[in-house]
């Protein structure tokens, strides 16, 4: 981020507005490797889900307690977050900070529901006889869902401190770049999770 | 702002228009499994199918559509490293069900 701050005394030309927007276009990118590396830890997290598909051992099966319905409205409230994050970045492209700041707590509160279900969901399961030790099948299930909870928890972190630093410093340069990159992982966990549903809870529960 | 302006990262900026498509498709592509699971119609085989079509479409629509993703030139590095980790992905997960399927079926022969 040192990088980022040293631009402020480019501000005044044309030609260092080109440079600004290149340096954010870098930024951006490097972010964007990062979401591709995401991306493989959460591929073998799914090679493992799909080898561990039938180790039910003595364990409960999955087709017993998976409530479809449930997982409708996380789903839901995933997808809509996603698209209430598209609302908050075209408030960013505008410059138009009250808007950027309604959609970024609408996404957070989608975000926080989505999260809160997933927890109740969890100690759910763990009554009903399926902890993260009674089987295979089940320890893939915790990791692979666990691991994409998690990463929806350090959105909404990092939701929460972008929320300071627009109080702070409002559109700089360096905001409008976190804001992008926030959004590149945003849409990306609403992707995983189109995974998750798909091939865990639908597959799961047929 | 229109459409075809670029932002961070190669990426166009969007348009309301955009996310609301997006948003709609996704729906459709969500509902239709959803829909073929709980209700039980259709065999196991053309619901295993649709839940996979249906998956990979609504990844490429919110590719397309949230991600803002379009092969253009100014993505060319973008649109690489999605391919490639496309490669990766399908090598992690293929390959690995292919060796466990081996393994399972060679352990339950006694060999």
């Amino acid at each position: 981020m040192t990088a980022l701050t040293n631009d402020h005394d480019l501000h005044d030309h044309d030609d260092h507005h080109h440079h600004e927007a290149e340096a954010a276009d870098r930024y951006v990118f490097g972010f964007w490797l990062y979401i591709i590396s995401d991306c493989l830890l959460f591929s073998t997290l799914f090679a493992t889900y799909a080898v561990m598909g039938q180790s039910f051992g003595s364990g409960i099966k999955p087709e017993e307690l998976f409530d479809l319905g449930f997982v409708a409205v996380e789903t839901a409230l995933l997808l809509f977050s996603s698209f209430t994050f598209g609302m908050a970045m075209l408030g960013a492209n505008a410059e138009n900070m009250a808007k950027t700041k309604f959609w970024l707590i609408i996404t957070a509160l989608l975000g926080l529901s989505f999260l809160g279900m997933e927890i109740y969901e969890f100690v759910h399961f763990s009554h009903e006889g399926a902890t993260p030790q009674t089987s295979g099948y089940w320890t893939s299930f915790y990791s692979l869902v666990a691991t994409h909870g998690l990463h929806v928890t350090a959105g909404l972190i990092w939701m929460f401190f972008l929320f300071i630093h627009f109080k702070r410093d409002g559109f700089s340069n360096e905001n409008k770049i976190r804001l992008a990159c926030l959004s590149l992982f945003w849409h990306f966990l609403d992707i995983i999770w189109i995974c998750v549903f798909s091939f865990v809870y639908l597959r799961g529960a047929m | 702002m229109s459409s075809s302006e670029t932002g961070p990262g190669g990426q166009a900026h969007g348009s309301v228009k955009e996310y609301v498509i997006g948003l709609i498709l996704s729906i459709v592509l969500t509902i239709i499994p959803f829909y073929l699971v709980m209700s039980g119609v259709g065999s196991d085989t053309f619901t295993v199918i649709t839940i996979v079509v249906a998956a990979i479409a609504q990844v490429l629509v919110q590719m397309v559509f949230f991600l803002h993703m379009n092969g253009s030139s100014e993505q060319t590095w973008l649109t690489a490293s999605a391919v490639y980790t496309v490669f990766i992905l399908l090598f992690v997960i293929v390959g690995s069900l292919w060796i466990f399927e081996h393994l399972n079926h060679n352990m339950l022969m006694g060999h």
